[in-house]
């Protein structure tokens, strides 16, 4: 049996896996990154649009800073999220995005003078400001008050993702590719490292790990419809329910963007709304300011993705033999600015859809319908990225529930979140594998790899029935798309949860063609199976259960957020392996310590909250405390710490310093 | 929509080249595939229905199926494409002939490894930035001209597929060659203002017929680059660039990884 022994362990080698690796390997650590895929493969290449940081260069981010950023994301999150981390994380961007540039990633600029823009469909002209000439410029996006998110044209997260991984091979991190977790070695509440497979030889090896990150990504294809990447099938996140111990946070909050293309769900970015593009219905017409009169097209992802769908649902798609859908316009902003700015949406629908989308009128308008995009839910974490359940494991990224999202993701804060926590929780990891040693015996390691040979040699030996794992899959990805999506209900998702149950016992005695070890990708289909399908029970089972409406967990039977009730995160834990179902409890999410609570959002439906009485007491509290302090002269900073406080590693607590207002 | 409803229903032929090379039973061989088209079909959708259907352990490479990722890269009909983005409908007969990249090691059948290739490209034109400037990540970015940051960008969009280096004769005969793919990172880092390195360490990196001297100008890496990178324009450019520096016949040796 290999065993290899490392400091620090980084499963999942995309920005958040890469980036944690840097901070870890910089303090001295030996570190290993183990990939899927080579790391510049990652799905953190598909971010197109962007990423936010409040650092207030341009003229339309005039005014921004952490405050700003921080409300925008916790009103985008329903009040689902963690505060404290949107406060770690607001904080932190700003540096982010200063170190990408410094590393190399060509952030697109302000030019002084004038540039003309198109703002709710007009025309406008504005003007850069001298002093801001060559700083890091910013566009619009959904759900926020200031142009805030940070690009490179529409390929933003492959500029990030080179820069990284570049950075990484210059710190020497050994990163190691076609490698697959398969589970997590653990003893007495301590986790020690992974089973992994070799996808070339198809050997297992044992990695031993002062500590464990899984930063693997989302879990987007369970859903048929998805903008995910085929290797975001949620097995990371898997490997930690099958610890018995760990436990996924939130499973029922998933994201649908508003406009991947129709058939292939291929994203086009949000920047296309963001910079100026409309959608239409089949009738040519601009129908989001009927429904939100405020924000328009560029509401929150959840709230732009129900009003489409209800628009569909009142006769007003379009007709096809891929089922209905709108237009998305962006041949408004002209040629010249999609063939700079969204130019790889101009090649997905040019070579996908035949659709040159800078063709002027109806000719140029791409077709789109809301699919699944992101998993909010994910490895249930504490601020500094550690599991409560499992010492020495740390989770980042989508994979992990740090909980910066709550039960809505704002474009632009994935990538960021990406690279911030990688920052936050890699320097915690490295604090952790300074402080802690391992004493683990051979015997125990040796266990935990017989396990998963025996259940490579379990599967291999099962005789061929009439069942096939692609169906099983499709199966699963169908119902999650049909009873597990943007509308829901009680009925439909208990069919998705019985039915799922079935499948998952099917995937345990379906058979495969093939019996080598090496280079089998339907054995690989074979025992991913049943860890999709656990998670896919998961999100179906967490979805029944909750009977509100919260960002983009929307019950029909359950229409209104439940801050009286439900203002609590879903913790799920799977136990019993033999199981089908897994046991869901809740952590109350504390108004007291809130530093915005409960309220209207400024998007979406009015009066659809039932109060939670201690959010007016909280918010009398608040505004005594900001009175108070404002009284003494006291600064944001100050105020905000009264509020509530919270703890950085590194300098990433310092205030960040922005063109023409330093430091304040 | 699609424009490809005319195609709807027509039977197309795949051929298939298989082998498994560290399967020592295994001998190359094609084998061949019978599909009918769907409106809009891709070689990623064929090639999975192939595999569901057929091959359960066909192997291939994708990732992201949407020409971003750079996974995919293959022969097709003779020529190196990403196969997420080519349509069947291009085929007029309807033969596909399918087979891996060649100057990169096979795992099997159409799967290559690329990853360990371009890393060790990375590592020996040090695709990173050189700087001796210590950066304070609390105060204001530096300043770039608009247009340098956009010149950068434009070089910054290569994905590292590989099929510049599967278009390339040089690298067929020089396996330590650094290909398109090496020499556009050199350019990059050459515009990039962050990067303090001059003409004189690029050439120490790749001033030899393993680098910038090794090109022929068959300039197919141009021909087929799948995000039209001015590959020939920058080649020509970092030649004349790097021809101008005097070797002070210190003996450089290059050591080449990968």
């Amino acid at each position: 049996m290999k065993i290899h022994y490392c400091d620090a362990l980084v499963i999942g080698g995309g920005l958040a896996g890469l980036r944690t690796a840097v901070a870890t390997q910089e303090k001295g650590l030996s570190t290993i990154v183990l990939s899927l895929v080579p790391v510049k493969r990652s799905h953190s290449a598909a971010a197109q649009g962007g990423m936010q940081a409040s650092l207030a260069n341009s003229v339309m981010g005039k005014g921004d800073n952490e405050d700003v950023h921080f409300a925008d994301t916790v009103k985008g999150s329903d009040w689902g999220c963690d505060q404290e981390v949107a406060r770690m994380f607001v904080t932190t961007a700003p540096k982010a995005i200063r170190e990408l540039a410094a590393w190399g990633v060509p952030w697109t600029r302000v030019k002084r003078g004038e540039r003309s823009v198109v703002i709710n469909t007009e025309r406008t002209t504005i003007t850069e400001a001298d002093e801001a000439h060559g700083l890091i410029t910013a566009r619009d996006f959904g759900g926020t008050k200031k142009w805030r998110t940070c690009y490179t044209a529409d390929a933003t997260g492959h500029t990030m993702l080179f820069g990284v991984a570049n950075q990484a091979l210059k710190e020497d991190v050994d990163i190691r590719e076609r490698k697959e977790l398969l589970s997590l070695i653990h003893k007495d509440g301590r986790c020690y490292g992974a089973v992994v497979r070799d996808l070339i030889d198809g050997e297992l090896e044992a990695y031993i790990a002062k500590a464990t990150n899984i930063a693997t990504g989302g879990w987007g294809r369970v859903y048929r419809t998805t903008t995910n990447a085929v290797i975001c099938e949620g097995t990371g996140q898997a490997a930690v329910l099958e610890t018995g111990l760990g436990t996924l946070g939130n499973p029922e909050a998933v994201q649908f963007h508003p406009t991947p293309i129709v058939p292939s769900g291929i994203l086009l970015t949000e920047g296309c709304r963001g910079d100026g593009g409309v959608l239409r219905d089949v009738d040519g017409y601009r129908f989001m300011p009927d429904y939100e009169p405020e924000k328009k097209d560029l509401a929150s992802r959840d709230v732009v993705s129900r009003r489409m769908m209800e628009h569909i649902r009142k006769g007003k798609g379009v007709k096809s033999i891929f089922g209905d859908h709108l237009w998305l316009d962006i041949s408004i902003l002209g040629r010249e600015h999609i063939e700079k700015n969204l130019r790889d949406v101009q090649e997905i629908s040019m070579t996908f859809n035949g659709i040159d989308p800078a063709d002027e009128g109806p000719k140029g308008w791409m077709p789109v319908r809301p699919a699944q995009h992101y998993s909010m839910g994910g490895i249930r974490t504490k601020p500094t990225g550690e599991s409560p359940d499992l010492s020495g494991l740390f989770s980042c990224g989508e994979a992990a529930c740090w909980d910066l999202h709550g039960f809505n993701r704002l474009g632009g804060n994935s990538v960021a979140e990406t690279v911030v926590s990688g920052m936050i929780v890699g320097n915690y990891m490295a604090d952790y594998c300074l402080e802690n040693e391992i004493d683990i015996d051979t015997a125990t390691i040796e266990a935990f790899v017989e396990k998963e040979e025996q259940n490579i040699r379990e599967i291999m030996s099962r005789p061929l029935n009439d069942d096939s794992i692609f169906d099983i899959k499709r199966r699963m990805q169908e119902i999650m798309d049909d009873k597990v999506g943007i509308f829901r209900n009680g009925e439909e998702l208990q069919e998705a949860v019985d039915e799922l149950q079935e499948l998952l016992k099917r995937s345990r005695k379906v058979g495969i063609r093939y019996v080598t070890h090496a280079s089998n990708p339907e054995l690989v289909e074979a025992y991913r199976l049943p860890k999709m399908l656990k998670i896919a029970i998961s999100i179906a089972y967490s979805a029944l259960l909750r009977t509100e409406s919260r960002g983009a967990h929307y019950r029909e039977d359950y229409l209104k957020r439940d801050d009286a009730n439900w203002l609590k995160r879903t913790l799920v834990r799977w136990t019993d392996p033999e199981a089908t179902l897994p046991e869901v409890f809740y952590e109350e999410l504390d108004i007291m310590k809130m530093e915005i609570p409960p309220a209207f959002r400024g998007y979406g439906r009015k009066g659809m909250t039932i109060d939670n009485p201690l959010s007016a007491k909280r918010q009398e509290e608040v505004d005594r405390i900001r009175e108070e302090l404002e009284a003494k002269g006291a600064d944001r900073f100050e105020i905000q710490d009264a509020l509530m406080p919270f703890d950085l590693p590194e300098n990433y607590k310092e205030k960040n310093e922005r063109q023409g207002v330093g430091y304040a | 929509m699609p424009d490809t409803a005319q195609n709807k229903g027509r039977m197309l032929t795949f051929e298939i080249l298989q082998y498994n090379p560290s399967d020592p039973q295994s001998k190359p061989h094609m084998v061949t595939y019978h599909l009918e088209e769907t409106l809009g079909m891709t070689l990623f959708v064929a090639l999975n229905m192939i595999r569901e259907k057929f091959e359960p352990d066909l192997a291939f490479d994708f990732v992201c199926r949407a020409g971003i990722c750079g996974s995919c890269g293959m022969m097709v009909n003779g020529k190196p494409l990403l196969a997420c983005r080519t349509l069947t409908k291009d085929y007029p007969d309807g033969v596909i002939r399918l087979m891996p990249m060649p100057s990169f090691k096979l795992i099997k059948d159409l799967s290559v490894v690329t990853g360990q290739w371009m890393d060790g490209m990375s590592k020996r034109v040090e695709s990173w930035i050189h700087s001796k400037e210590e950066v304070d990540i609390t105060k204001l970015e530096k300043r770039i001209e608009p247009e340098v940051a956009d010149a950068t960008f434009e070089l910054d969009r290569c994905i590292e597929c590989g099929i510049c280096v599967s278009s390339c004769a040089t690298a067929l005969m020089r396996p330590d060659f650094v290909g398109a793919v090496g020499l556009n990172r050199i350019a990059r880092f050459d515009i990039d203002p962050h990067d303090e390195r001059t003409a004189e360490d690029f050439y120490e990196l790749v001033g030899d017929d393993s680098g910038i001297f090794g090109c022929m100008t068959l300039l197919g890496c141009e021909d087929n680059c799948p995000k039209n990178l001015p590959l020939q324009e920058k080649i020509a450019y970092m030649r004349r660039k790097l021809a101008n520096v005097k070797d002070t016949g210190g003996g450089l040796e290059i050591r080449v990884e990968g």
